[in-house]
């Protein structure tokens, strides 16, 4: 197994490895058997700059948030390739051209149907 | 151990310390405070982390914006009975050793707002400080000295025995109780186990 060509590789994962968790490790240890813990319900309390905290910091948030993450997609996805595909427009092959256009498209339905849904009026 | 023993040791090259020197000289060099800020004194305390007074070069240049991680307390300003139920709960939350450092005149007695109905007349009536600053504001230079002051008190401190600080000892308290807003004054108006009420206060306060 030494001469195997991947023996070195396994030595450096091993070492990277220990490397990474031997601090942890330690640190751990310290904590078990040195560290002064004074715990109590105040310290272990939710921390809110010093006040009561209210409520749980597990909330849950309303699915309808999805809306906002489709035409954040549209938009951002879209800006990000309008771009380069505005650049290189002069010099695309016919395939390309159309790829991106299907690509656009896909975007666009996701638009035309958050439209369509009325996500777009304010109310 | 003897110290011209050590100083001899250490003209020949050879480094002697203890493990509660060792210990002793990491926590005292990076002490780091809580970023919070009562009053006026804050503004020194910022003047005080910035290049010209430099607190990077005592170690406690990292003000950390949460308690848990926080080891310094630097009670800067005027605490009203408003803020101070929330000083003493971030206290609370501050993980051991915790260090205080009541800065100017309002932190360790009230200062020129003394009389007023709603100022704490210091915040030593309910956790233990460490150093008290006088001065209106104190010059950034106070602040240094208190807190060398501080890192002289922690490389003193034994790890063992009788004299060992508050969080080596596993019997010591460890949670101080946060005042609650009452009719006429905060509840209780002070903590008894860390200020001792002066005999002439004893008479209805």
């Amino acid at each position: 197994m030494t001469s195997g060509p991947y023996f070195s590789l396994v030595v450096l994962f091993v070492a990277a490895l220990g490397f990474g968790l031997g601090p942890l490790g330690l640190a751990w240890l310290w904590a078990k058997y040195f560290a002064p813990p004074k715990p109590n319900p105040t310290k272990n309390s939710i921390y809110e700059c010093g006040l009561v905290s209210r409520g749980d910091a597990w909330v849950q948030f309303r699915s309808a948030y999805y809306l906002y993450a489709i035409i954040f997609l549209v938009f951002d996805v879209e800006a990000v390739f309008l771009l380069p595909f505005a650049v290189a427009f002069s010099g695309l092959s016919a395939a390309a051209c159309t790829a991106m256009l299907v690509f656009v498209l896909l975007l666009v339905e996701g638009l035309a149907w958050a439209w369509a849904k009325g996500v777009l009026t304010w109310s | 151990m003897d110290q011209n023993l050590k100083i001899e040791l250490g003209k020949q090259g050879v480094f002697v310390t203890t493990i509660q020197e060792l210990y002793n000289w990491g926590r005292r060099s990076s002490v780091w405070p809580m970023q919070f800020g009562l009053a006026c004194c804050a503004i020194e305390m910022i003047a005080t982390t910035m290049a010209r007074y430099d607190l990077a070069r005592f170690g406690a240049e990292v003000f950390r914006p949460s308690p848990r991680q926080a080891d310094l307390m630097i009670v800067s300003g005027t605490v009203t009975k408003k803020m101070a139920p929330q000083v003493v709960r971030l206290y609370n939350q501050m993980a051991e050793p915790r260090y205080v450092i009541a800065m100017g005149a309002c932190a360790i007695s009230g200062g020129p707002f003394k009389q007023g109905y709603n100022v704490l007349k210091g915040i030593d009536r309910y956790i233990p400080v460490d150093v008290h600053i006088p001065g209106c504001p104190p010059r950034p230079e106070a602040l240094l000295q208190a807190f060398i002051a501080l890192q002289k008190k922690i490389d003193c401190q034994p790890l063992t025995g009788a004299e060992r600080p508050r969080f080596l000892d596993a019997g010591a308290q460890g949670e101080f109780p946060v005042p609650v807003p009452g009719g006429h004054d905060l509840e209780p108006t002070s903590n008894r186990g860390v200020w001792p009420v002066p005999i002439t206060m004893n008479r209805g306060e």
